[in-house]
């Protein structure tokens, strides 16, 4: 059973006050996520991604299609109980303090008071809030509501959890900080979903990530399938290369990049075997510093797959 | 109910700390304590002075605290987006709702209560110097307590008031929901004229109309029994059950037709 199944999950808004006329903010998201993977749902600003959220959260209601939580409707009371959701630029109540807004929403949760307090000063050690925890809210930057928004969303220690932009407004240290955090609740056998449009985030922490781009899925899968099918060729590093030699290779060579006197950064293309290569510089004196695969990024994956939707929708409005 | 409970508790937390609701309530004491020296320029008509006063600046703040904290129970979480965390957690919308509404409603009544300690505290010092021949003159005695009906009747128009706030503010933008809540409150106070309009307009369309709309507002002029009780005049307890059962009817159904709107209502 997945953690999440989304089927066909399509939400229209009515733009316009005079002319109301529809817009597609989602149309026809279907995905599903195992339990216990990080999961990372991308995509660029007005992508459908907190959109998506929302519609898991019950925040706003599907115009058609479905989707479930722990093999329940996301309506069920049920499914609240098991999640944990840290919205966008998330915002508190400006006259209580961390502690008091923990507090709170462990009582929503049924937790007495004593437990909510023991939850509350337990995740805000772990989010890193020290003695500002005392803090009326409004006091907060905006990283520190940030990890308090992160601590929110753990009050109930969810089955699953819905980050949306988790390290928007942290600083590198808090980044980093988070990124543990939602490692350790992978290894504790937590789902995580998380949405982004920080690359290097999702490349770090997902085991699977999703693409959508202008309310549509583009792209699915493991980093492994999606960068794997860009491979782009190898990079080779020598020391100590004669200008001659390199001249005798321009055929299996693509490119040379002069990095100082007698080292060189060649590029294979993808079609190039490197062992005659690296055979033919050792003939010819020169020392492999290096050899690695070039494979495309997930930030390159991604740049072609919105340039592509982007491309097909100016089709489509050209031809309307 | 728990969760109306906890939701009620967090609202109360968060607005009996708020400065603007501090600063009101502390203006209206001001206001109250300010009618003692106002009374003593005034020959017979001190404690009038400061009954008519106190129970009008303790209705006046508490009105203006009802419209715009009410209004700001749901407006300022879903533009502020802090309703997204809550209703994440296992709260349903018409908890949200009525929790918000109870809470808010508990601050109000405790602010009502500091306002009313004031409001005695000062008529207490003006009967202790007070000579026994003006205590004589008085309509009725200083520390009456039947004025603590007319406080009542304040605290349940409150009530009604903010259940009005609620509801506009689930489905208007901020500024129309206090107009048509302040709208709501001018004509609440003025029933008998739109029921009686007939007596001063010739045309009967006219009148049916204001008939129709005296049937559909609350009659907030049955809850104000301010110059009843500054004279002394008593008021009957049937009275002030079928005011305040009548709003309490009216409260529900707002709250019913608030928690029905917002359940539909997408949170952009």
């Amino acid at each position: 059973m997945d953690a999440i199944s989304i089927e066909g999950l399509t939400k229209h808004y009515r733009v316009g006050f005079w002319r109301p006329r529809p817009y597609v903010a989602l149309d026809g998201l279907t995905l599903g996520v195992q339990p216990g993977e990080i999961f990372g749902f991308l995509g660029p600003n007005g992508a459908g991604k907190t959109t998506t959220l929302k519609l898991l959260m019950q925040l706003i209601y599907p115009t058609a299609g479905r989707a479930e939580i722990l093999g329940a409707h996301v309506g069920d009371a049920s499914v609240k109980r098991r999640i944990g959701y840290l919205p966008e630029n998330p915002y508190f109540y400006d006259n209580l303090t961390a502690e008091e807004l923990l507090e709170y929403f462990a009582r929503l949760f049924g937790y007495s008071a004593a437990e909510g307090r023991r939850r509350a000063s337990s995740l805000l050690d772990e989010v890193g809030i020290g003695p500002e925890r005392r803090f009326a809210l409004r006091r907060f930057s905006k990283g520190m509501v940030q990890r308090v928004g992160i601590a929110q969303a753990l009050i109930n220690d969810p089955e699953i959890v819905f980050l949306d932009e988790p390290m928007s407004g942290l600083d590198p240290l808090g980044r980093r900080e988070v990124r543990e955090l939602i490692l350790r609740l992978r290894d504790k056998g937590r789902t995580v979903f998380f949405s982004s449009h920080v690359l290097s985030d999702a490349e770090a922490l997902c085991s699977r990530v999703a693409i959508v781009v202008n309310g549509r899925l583009v792209a699915t899968g493991s980093l492994d399938e999606l960068t794997a099918f860009e491979a782009k060729g190898w990079e080779l590093v020598v020391n100590g290369l004669p200008g001659a030699v390199l001249d005798g290779l321009r055929s299996s060579v693509s490119g040379a990049t002069r990095l100082g006197d007698g080292r060189y950064a060649l590029t294979l293309p993808p079609s190039a075997a490197p062992e005659p290569v690296i055979a033919a510089l050792s003939a010819a004196g020169a020392r492999v510093v290096s050899l690695t695969p070039l494979r495309a990024t997930l930030e390159d994956v991604f740049v072609e797959q919105v340039r592509a939707a982007s491309a097909d929708r100016s089709k489509a409005t050209l031809a309307s | 109910m728990r969760a109306i409970a906890v939701i009620a508790g967090g609202v109360f937390r968060d607005s009996i700390r708020d400065r603007i609701a501090y600063g009101l309530v502390f203006f209206a004491v001001l206001l109250i304590a300010s009618s003692f020296l106002l009374a003593r320029l005034t020959a017979g008509q001190d404690v009038k002075i400061i009954k008519d006063l106190g129970l009008a600046a303790s209705s006046g703040i508490g009105v203006l605290i009802a419209v715009f904290f009410g209004i700001g129970l749901v407006t300022k979480e879903v533009e502020r987006r802090s309703i997204y965390s809550l209703l994440s957690k296992p709260v349903s919308r018409t908890e949200f709702v009525v929790g918000k509404y109870l809470g808010l409603v508990l601050t109000l009544l405790i602010n009502l209560s500091v306002m009313v300690a004031a409001f005695y505290a000062v008529l207490a010092v003006l009967n202790y110097l007070a000579i026994p021949d003006l205590r004589a003159s008085w309509d009725a005695p200083a520390l009456d307590p039947r004025m603590l009906v007319a406080f009542a009747l304040i605290g349940v128009e409150l009530m009604l008031v903010t259940a009005t706030a609620l509801f506009f503010s689930t489905f208007s933008s901020p500024f129309l929901s206090v107009a048509l809540t302040f709208a709501i409150y001018i004509i609440g106070h003025f029933g008998e004229d739109l029921k009686h309009l007939d007596n001063i307009v010739e045309s009967q369309t006219l009148a049916q109309v204001a008939r129709g709309v005296y049937y559909v507002m609350p009659n907030l002029a049955a809850l104000d029994v301010k110059s009843e009780v500054v004279h002394g005049v008593a008021v009957s307890a049937q009275h002030v059950l079928a005011a305040s059962a009548a709003a309490g009817l009216y409260i529900a159904l707002i709250l019913v037709a608030a928690t029905v709107i917002f359940s539909h209502r997408d949170l952009k």
